[in-house]
């Protein structure tokens, strides 16, 4: 457990930092992709099955290609991962940010469980239970959620879909 | 799947998820902030994302508020469930936009786009 | 004509003259040898009939020697590992290295043999003979290839990006491995018996994917590119007939769990590809498309691209590639197995045989039909393939999960022998399958009854048969 969250949040945060530092753009990409499989491996150590395997369709699987089909559409479009003159103050304010937010999980006294109480509380399985949350209780925000899918996915088809002009044949 | 050992003493806490995912938030926010390629940027988003994410798996996994009740615990990875969905639409049509935007301007660096201006 | 029978004109001819049949062969051989048949059988059915009697007599279930499930040899050595007072990380961490092994020198050997196999089956369709130099019967064939492409000098391109040319090939080969995870190979023996299972392996086959375009992108080649484009554009369109034959597959039976479905197959007797047809043939095919086999291999079409998206790869890493086609066509005839031919059961065999064999079988016979499907098939356009998954396979497979919720709620809630209503839901479901395809298909304008499909070429020739009567024989 110990190994296994260091280990992980390591690759984490090294490729996260290897997405700011990339010179190429797809070298950026590719270093993303290790860093969401990275944080799947966390939510495992967090027993959450579901969410880890769902974070590796999602987020390594699908939205990563989006972005490459996102790169190859913009051929002529500059491919370096250069940074603005913001850097610097966006260094500092997520410096700051960062501080600030390890300083409240440092300093609160979080009322959270431990040792064995932890080691008891283990989901054996996450699936029937979000499966249970998602068609019971949250079934409205379920069902707007699945018409926001379809409308994102029907804009962006609107969007990029090339509109001929009215002189040009077809 | 063999049973993981039970390690009687589990030092990681509470506070070293949410140190991690400060971290990564706030390197998302670099990127999102600085990077002058519209896809970069939203590398960065996504990035802070993730993060959210894990804080509430890890308040969900941790916090003794939901010691009793069932599937209580379960509720901070329906959420996650959300904010999964609501990034997989915000990405698809950010990047429409930016493919869009790259078809008017030839580029996707963001200090390019100065439409708005006079 | 003469009365002499005329000497057979061409190679290929003379081949088939002189083929004979297994029986004949079998009548060649000489009175010893046949005699050592007989007895090498007869010892064979006295050695079965004494195993028979330890496993009817029950003392053989659990044992370490228990080899027809070698979960029973890990679990009795981790729970002596338990008893000795190692730290709790030892046995688990044991067990999970044999597993790893187990699972990696099953798919290594099966890469040498099922090039070999592949190689000769073709062969035999194109009636050629196929690697025979190398060994006995060419068998030591792809081990030389193996040699050949290590020693092989790696080219690579100037202009290519260097660290994105490096990684595709180790990160294309991860998934291909890792997909074995969850695969049951008896009752206790899988090596990542997830309770998400199903999930597991789409989200793992969906990794390839950016492997793939890492590889055609940085060789800096147009062929390269073009085969990328091709497959990724192929791999995400055939990733949702997947995901909906799968969710079929697991409304019905309730579970995400692999070992659980097979479960399910095993004690109601009906193997998933009788109650879902459409599911099953989704499911097949659009894994052609995913692994880039033929029919669907347009992304390394080599008479159009070269080799797609790995032309400029040399040496072993064009063999990685190369590799990792093979294991991943094992590794669907896996999922293949498990989703809908029952997996490593077979209707109660599974006791007097080790599973593991009989899903080696059925592994084996479903990668006999992507062999003979290469074989025989022409390979589909791009435009074909993409229309194929958008307007037919995945219409179909939605109101196919429509039709499935429905039954699945029919089967929990009926309370009879499961044998009427599986029985009714296979008829109906073969029977509304036709139906909805031929409908479908009417209505995209697919209409066989109007334009004749028959291949005019072969019908006129009639084939090999009616050559060789032509020839006189």
């Amino acid at each position: 457990m110990i190994l296994a969250f260091f280990a992980l949040s390591g690759l984490t945060v090294a490729s996260a930092l290897l997405v700011f530092v990339a010179r190429n753009l797809l070298h950026a990409l590719a270093f993303l992709v290790l860093s969401f499989l990275g944080m799947a491996g966390l939510f495992l150590t967090l027993s959450a099955d579901f969410i880890g395997v769902a974070q590796v369709l999602i987020y390594a699987g699908s939205i990563s290609v989006l972005m490459v089909f996102a790169v190859m559409l913009t051929p002529l479009a500059s491919r370096n991962n250069g940074s603005t003159l913001y850097v610097i103050p966006a260094m500092l304010a997520a410096g700051g940010l960062a501080s600030l937010i390890g300083f409240v999980a440092i300093d609160t006294e979080w009322d959270e469980r431990k040792g064995e109480a932890l080691g008891v509380s283990d989901f054996t399985t996450t699936v029937a239970g979000i499966g249970d949350l998602l068609l019971g209780r949250y079934l409205l925000a379920f069902e707007v959620a699945s018409v926001l899918l379809l409308f994102a996915l029907l804009g962006a088809i609107v969007l990029v879909q090339e509109r001929r002009r009215a002189g040009e044949e077809a | 799947m063999p049973p993981i050992p039970a390690i009687e003493d589990l030092s990681i806490t509470l506070a070293h998820y949410l140190g991690l995912a400060g971290t990564v938030f706030a390197i998302g926010t670099v990127i999102a902030l600085s990077k002058r390629n519209a896809v970069a940027v939203l590398m960065g988003v996504e990035l802070m994302l993730n993060a959210v994410n894990l804080t509430v798996l890890a308040f969900s996994r941790f916090s003794a508020a939901f010691e009793e009740g069932g599937s209580a615990p379960l509720e901070g990875h329906v959420f996650v469930v959300f904010v999964l969905t609501v990034a997989a639409a915000e990405a698809a049509v950010a990047l429409a936009m930016a493919v869009l935007v790259y078809r008017r301007r030839e580029t996707v660096d963001l200090d390019r786009f100065n439409l708005m201006r006079g | 004509m003469s009365e002499q029978p005329m000497r057979p004109a061409t190679p290929m001819l003379r081949q088939i003259a002189e083929h004979r049949s297994l029986l004949q062969r079998f009548m060649g051989v000489s009175k010893e040898w046949k005699g050592f048949a007989l007895l090498l059988l007869g010892g064979l059915g006295l050695s079965n009939l004494a195993i028979a009697y330890v496993v009817i007599d029950g003392r053989l279930d659990g044992q370490w020697y228990d080899i027809r499930d070698l979960g029973n040899v890990t679990q009795h050595l981790r729970s002596w590992m338990q008893d000795e007072g190692f730290h709790p990380a030892v046995p688990y961490l044991t067990t999970a290295l044999l597993g790893a092994l187990g699972i990696l020198s099953v798919v290594g050997g099966w890469l040498l043999i099922g090039s070999w196999v592949e190689r000769r089956v073709l062969a035999k369709f194109q009636i050629r003979q196929g690697p025979n130099r190398t060994g006995p019967f060419g068998l030591f064939q792809p081990i030389a290839d193996a040699v050949k492409l290590m020693q092989k000098e790696v080219v690579i391109p100037r202009v290519a990006d260097k660290f994105l040319y490096y990684a595709p090939p180790v990160i294309i080969f991860i998934p291909a491995i890792l997909g074995w995870g969850p695969v049951p190979w008896a009752g206790k023996m899988s090596f990542l018996d997830l309770n998400v299972g199903v999930l597991y392996t789409i989200a793992i086959s969906s990794l390839g994917v950016l492997g793939v375009f890492l590889a055609g992108w940085s060789s800096n080649n147009h062929y390269s590119l073009l085969g990328a484009m091709r497959t990724v554009a192929m791999m995400v369109s055939y990733e949702i007939p997947i995901s909906l034959a799968l969710l079929a597959v697991v409304l019905l039976t309730g579970s995400m769990q692999l070992s659980t479905i097979v479960a399910w197959q095993a004690n109601y007797n009906a193997w998933l590809i009788f109650l879902l047809p459409f599911a099953a043939f989704t499911f097949l095919f659009a894994s052609t498309a995913e692994i880039n086999r033929t029919p669907n291999d347009i992304g390394e079409a080599e008479s159009e691209i070269v080799a797609g998206f790995y032309t400029e790869y040399s040496g072993m890493k064009a063999g990685l590639f190369m590799g990792v086609e093979l294991g991943n066509a094992i590794l669907v005839g896996a999922m293949m197995a498990t989703f809908f031919l029952g997996g490593y059961t077979m209707f109660g065999l599974e006791t007097w045989i080790p599973g593991y064999l009989i899903l080696a079988a059925k592994i084996g016979a479903v990668y006999f039909l992507f062999v003979w499907l290469r074989g025989t098939l022409p390979r589909f356009r791009l435009d074909q393939l993409m229309g194929y998954a958008w307007k037919f396979l995945i219409p179909l497979s939605v109101v196919q999960v429509l039709l499935v919720a429905v039954e699945a709620s029919i089967f929990a809630r009926w309370e009879t022998p499961a044998l009427f209503p599986l029985a009714a839901f296979a008829l109906l479901n073969l029977g509304l399958t036709v139906e909805m395809v031929r409908r479908w298909a009417h209505a995209l304008g697919y209409a066989p009854e109007v334009a004749q499909q028959q291949p005019v070429m072969a019908t006129a020739i009639g084939g090999l048969k009616a050559a060789q009567k032509m020839r006189g024989g």
